[in-house]
């Protein structure tokens, strides 16, 4: 069963990935990364990591790629254009990477092979409790630090695309 | 506490006074704070004499330690026994003289303070050197004679040849200075001290093999300085100099210093006989090597010079057969005659306004009496003639000679019959006969005048300071033995030699015919100098040039240094084209970075 | 039937995952996708973290996602606003065409 759900995951999730990376429009790529990170935060749920599946689904998919897309719509630039790549690149990189991707799979299969597997309910440490409670006591200096970097981006981000006051 | 620190440090007073002021000092002033120098250290020497009763017991005086290495130790001391005494008096005494005379034969030079300055410069050096108590002070002496005769040899540094005079002077000085460096160096090995006195107290106990190095190599220094065979080539050139200059340093005074230090040592060397028999082979055979050739000289003064070397080579013959005190006693009248000579020399090329080829002079005798007088006294002293002061001392080492081996005492005859001849030649062709010049002779000032007489009365009675008795103390005992028959058969052959030489050379100028091969070859100094130029600094200087000029300067140390800049600019230019301003190259390379990392990191099994 | 799923799959999925960023970020010419490819290789991270945190038995890896999270959100908002400023001057969003900084 869990096999299943992964697996239906994983593949939306690489399709939606190549879509990214293939596609000319960014709009469509923002879409398609959208996708591949709920398929994460599904996978992330089998790990029994609950708190960051919300975390990702509030904030990467919420906040940040909904940030991507008000940006692509301000510029509104339209496809990219320009040479696409030669036919040999093509013809012969995309099998390569195939290969490439596929010889690491086995090998990794067959070397490695996990004794752990995956269930839901098999990692009870994932929930916010948990986290909170780490988050507060031995991460407590990288998380206020986090909000000064967050303070931080804000500021650049401000100073760097408002207007001249004229 | 005598503080004999103050006899080199008048002389040393007179050189920087000179040196920094001479020019801007009336040229009176600068004679005479020069010849006030030289006597003041005289006149020092006298008190200290006096007050040690002629220095029964030596006076040493320690003045601060110089070198403190471990067990090794230098330090500034001085010390004074007879035979520094006798070194003293002979260089301040003689040394003043000159002085004074300098300042009439300089008189018209422009560069008048600095020929004083730098005189004064050697008094002091040369007076360090018979003062010190360690070899290493007797070496910064030794050095400091040699700086200051290349300083005077090129005193006329406007020509050439007397520039290159210079530099053979210190550079052959330099081949001696080695073995003396060696020599020092061995005895901190055996013996760990450079005290001389040390030294010479532990010299018994060594092996003999030990004490022979260290006595060779001191032999070397001492040609280096005494212009032995084959390191004499440079004292004929140092001629190049002014004549006060040849007098002082190449007669009386700095060539002495290689007799002063086997002197000095002599226990070093009584205790290796074969160190002794070479020293005496190289002495006879340089005096009467270079006796033959200053036979066919026309040069007044290098007639002069190779008689030099001819009765240093006779000093380093006593010195080899261990009759220590008689050659220090020639020494002394050597110094005596042969800056008579010299000075004498000079007054001549005064008169003749710079002319020094004796072909040019003849029939002086009336316009110079005085010079023809002195220098009649010096020609009959070095002649070994009775009783003039060189009788009594070149006979005190023929005889020491023929009690350690016969043929020595008869080839120092020899010698001695041609040393007669060569110097009465050189006197009757000059002062007898018709004038041959062309200029207009007439006697030279009193300030010349003066030291070639005191110095005539010295060549005539100096023979009259019992020196050997004097030194006899020092030194263990010589062979002793008044052969009547030898001093008349010495004698006979200096009466002989000015015989041949009135015979050959009075009242008729000689017609110098074609000669043949051995006097060709004699008058061309045996081609010793062009056999050095050919064998050693012709190879030298072509080794210089082509080798370690272009080879190993131009291209190897320059290419090595142009070629690290090149190479970093090459780089540098490489490296230029991964700033290529596209993002995308920057891209790349950032993952082909990681990656590597990641490779790195895997095999060198970082977080294993 | 209680199949779990081998955890090397997880880490299989994330290296495809990254590759396809990397692929992505060397190949596209427009910037924002270049910087959605960048998210992508940091989503693939995340992934693995919280594989090896399932495996060790230990929530670090939770957080380390977390703060890697956080982080690339300060990223994008500035890179964002970077690339904002970049096309009021440059008027193009093509990368080959921001070159002035070539030698």
């Amino acid at each position: 069963m869990d096999l299943v759900f992964f697996l239906i995951f994983a593949i939306i999730a690489v399709v939606s990935a190549i879509n990214v990376v293939v596609q000319t429009h960014p709009i469509s790529s923002a879409l398609s990364l959208i996708g591949v990170m709920v398929s994460l935060a599904a996978l992330y749920l089998l790990l029994g990591a609950d708190f960051i599946a919300m975390a990702q689904i509030i904030v990467y998919a919420g906040a940040i790629m909904v940030l991507f897309v008000f940006t692509i719509m301000l510029l509104n630039t339209g496809g990219e254009t320009g040479a696409t790549h030669r036919t040999a690149v093509q013809v012969a990189g995309i099998p390569a990477l195939l290969a490439l991707l596929a010889a690491l799979c086995y090998s990794l299969q067959r070397f490695y092979p996990s004794s752990v597997q995956a269930v839901f309910g098999g990692f009870a440490q994932g929930d916010a409790h948990s986290i909170g409670t780490a988050l507060f006591r031995e991460y407590l200096l990288p998380f206020e630090v986090t909000s000064i970097l967050i303070l931080v981006a804000i500021l650049g981000a401000i100073v760097l695309a408002r207007k001249e006051i004229d | 506490m005598q503080n004999l620190w103050l006899i080199p440090a008048f002389p040393l007073a007179g050189f920087l006074i000179n040196g920094v002021f001479g020019r801007k000092l009336p040229k009176f002033a600068v004679s005479f704070i020069a010849i006030l120098s030289v006597l003041l250290s005289f006149a020092w020497t006298l008190k200290v004499f006096v007050a040690t009763q002629s220095f029964s017991t030596p006076v040493t005086e320690r003045y601060f330690t110089w070198i403190q290495s471990g067990q090794f130790q230098v330090g500034w001391d001085f010390t004074a026994d007879r035979l520094t005494a006798v070194m003293l008096f002979v260089i301040t005494g003689v040394g003043s003289l000159i002085h004074i005379y300098s300042r009439g034969y300089m008189a018209h030079d422009e560069s008048f303070a600095r020929f004083f300055a730098y005189l004064n410069l050697f008094m002091a050096f040369m007076l360090t050197l018979v003062l010190a108590a360690n070899y290493l002070l007797l070496f910064i002496g030794w050095e400091g004679v040699g700086l200051a005769s290349y300083l005077l040899v090129g005193f006329w540094y406007r020509k050439k040849s007397a520039t290159d005079a210079g530099n053979k002077a210190f550079i052959v000085n330099r081949i001696g200075d080695f073995g003396f460096m060696l020599a020092m160096l061995l005895i901190v090995i055996n013996f760990g001290t450079l005290d001389i006195a040390t030294v010479t107290g532990a010299a018994p106990g060594k092996a003999a093999v030990t004490l022979t190095a260290i006595c060779l190599l001191l032999l070397v220094g001492a040609c280096g300085k005494s212009a032995q065979f084959p390191l004499y080539v440079w004292l004929p050139d140092a001629m190049e100099g002014p004549t006060p200059v040849s007098a002082l340093i190449h007669a009386a005074t700095m060539v002495t210093a290689g007799i002063y230090v086997i002197a000095r040592s002599s226990v070093l060397f009584s205790h290796s006989a074969t160190a002794s028999e070479v020293v005496a082979y190289v002495g006879l055979f340089t005096a009467i090597f270079a006796a033959s050739i200053g036979l066919l000289q026309n040069d007044i003064k290098k007639i002069f010079a190779y008689s030099t070397v001819s009765q240093l080579g006779y000093m380093f013959l006593g010195l080899g057969v261990g009759a220590y005190s008689a050659s220090v006693y020639h020494l002394m009248t050597h110094a005596f005659f042969k800056a008579l000579l010299f000075l004498g020399a000079g007054s001549v090329i005064h008169a003749c306004a710079g002319e020094q080829d004796i072909r040019q002079m003849g029939g002086l005798r009336s316009k110079l009496p005085i010079t023809f007088a002195t220098l009649l006294c010096a020609g009959l002293a070095i002649s070994g003639i009775p009783p003039f002061s060189g009788f009594f001392s070149k006979d005190a080492i023929l005889v020491a000679a023929y009690h350690h081996a016969p043929w020595m005492f008869y080839i120092g005859v020899v010698t001695a019959g041609m040393t007669a001849f060569y110097v009465f030649r050189a006197l009757f062709v000059t002062f007898f006969g018709a004038y041959r010049g062309q200029a207009h002779p007439h006697e030279s000032p009193l300030t010349m005048t003066v030291p070639l007489i005191v110095l005539a009365i010295l060549s005539t009675v100096g023979g009259f300071i019992a020196i050997p008795k004097y030194l006899d103390a020092m030194f263990p005992a010589g062979e002793e033995g008044h052969a009547m028959g030898l001093v008349i058969v010495s004698v006979a052959a200096g009466a002989i030699g000015i015989l041949i030489a009135g015979v050959m050379y009075l009242g008729r100028p000689r017609k110098e015919s074609a000669h043949g091969g051995l006097y060709n070859l004699i008058y061309h100094k045996y081609y010793i100098d062009e056999a050095y130029n050919a064998a050693i600094v012709h190879p030298l200087l072509v080794t210089s040039r082509s080798v370690l000029w272009k080879l190993v300067d131009n291209a190897l140390i320059d290419g090595i240094v142009d070629g690290v800049a090149a190479q970093t600019r090459n780089s540098g230019n490489a490296l230029r084209k991964l700033q290529s301003g596209s993002i995308r190259s920057y891209a790349a390379w950032i993952v082909v970075g990681s990656v590597v990392l990641v490779l790195a990191m895997g095999f060198t099994g970082v977080g294993r | 039937m209680p199949a779990g799923v081998p955890l090397t799959w997880f880490l299989v999925l994330s290296a495809v995952l990254f590759s396809l960023g990397i692929a992505g970020f060397l190949l596209r010419r427009n910037i924002i996708t270049v910087f959605m490819s960048i998210e992508l290789m940091l989503n693939a991270v995340n992934l693995t973290f919280i594989t090896f945190s399932y495996q060790l038995k230990s929530n670090s890896g939770h957080l380390f996602a977390f703060f890697v999270m956080v982080v690339a959100a300060a990223e994008a908002a500035v890179g964002l606003a970077i690339i904002l400023t970049v096309y009021k001057n440059r008027g193009t969003l093509n990368i080959d065409e921001v070159e002035s900084m070539k030698n």
